[in-house]
């Protein structure tokens, strides 16, 4: 039972891994690569690490591969929002089919802040107050 | 078991060799970084597969201190884009 139970589990992590590197291979644009790499690859290798707590079933080995899980977890969504948006500020170019870039008229590329600056003709009717400075 | 963790060592292989063509040819550093933040957790898999293959615990260690390399190395690439890096190599 336990052995089929590892067994599965190291399978689907493989496959969600190789569908992350099929998807940084396959897709068009940083973000939709990093939309790939990092929850599938996380989702892998979290897997991989319950495999591991399995196989071995003593208390400081299931320890250890929670802590892989937990960091992985944590970590993975840090770093893939540091290095999007130094791609966006980069100037990374966006796929030819991206339909709306909503960061574009709002903020400021020199200083890195949100702005609000109403597009001409487009004057908002119900007045709500938009933010400043919560870059 | 054993031909579990062979099939998954040789697809876990070919993904690493993927993610290889994309920080080969990615057009822009970020796309590259976001390829090697994509080996590390590959390898992060890879390390606990031959762990459970050879019964060494001990190398749960080395998966922990790849996942926290590869996390500091994505943070040290992104301050350096946003402080000025190449725009477009």
């Amino acid at each position: 039972m336990i052995e089929w139970l590892k067994g599965g589990l190291i399978l689907a992590g493989t496959f969600f891994m190789f569908v992350a590197a099929l998807g940084v291979l396959r897709l068009p644009d940083l973000l939709t690569r990093m939309h790939a790499t990092t929850k599938a690859a996380t989702l892998g290798a979290a897997l991989i690490m319950l495999a591991v707590a399995l196989h071995f079933a003593q208390a400081v080995v299931v320890a250890r591969a929670f802590g892989v899980i937990i960091f992985i977890m944590i970590t993975a969504p840090v770093a893939a929002h540091v290095i999007g948006r130094a791609g966006y500020f980069v100037g990374a170019q966006l796929w030819s089919g991206t339909v709306k870039d909503e960061l574009k008229p709002n903020y400021n590329p020199d200083t890195h802040q949100l702005e609000s600056r109403l597009a001409p003709g487009d004057d908002d009717p119900t007045g709500s107050p938009r933010h400043r400075d919560s870059g | 078991m054993s031909i579990v963790i062979l099939l998954s060592l040789a697809v876990m292989a070919l993904a690493l060799c993927l993610a290889f063509v994309r920080l080969f040819r990615g057009p822009s550093l970020p796309d590259r970084v976001v390829a090697l933040e994509l080996f590390s957790s590959i390898l992060v898999g890879f390390i606990g597969v031959i762990a459970i293959a050879t019964d060494v615990p001990s190398l749960l260690d080395v998966s922990i201190v790849m996942a926290l390399m590869a996390f500091m190395a994505t943070i040290g690439f992104a301050r350096f884009l946003e402080r000025g890096g190449q725009r477009d190599d």
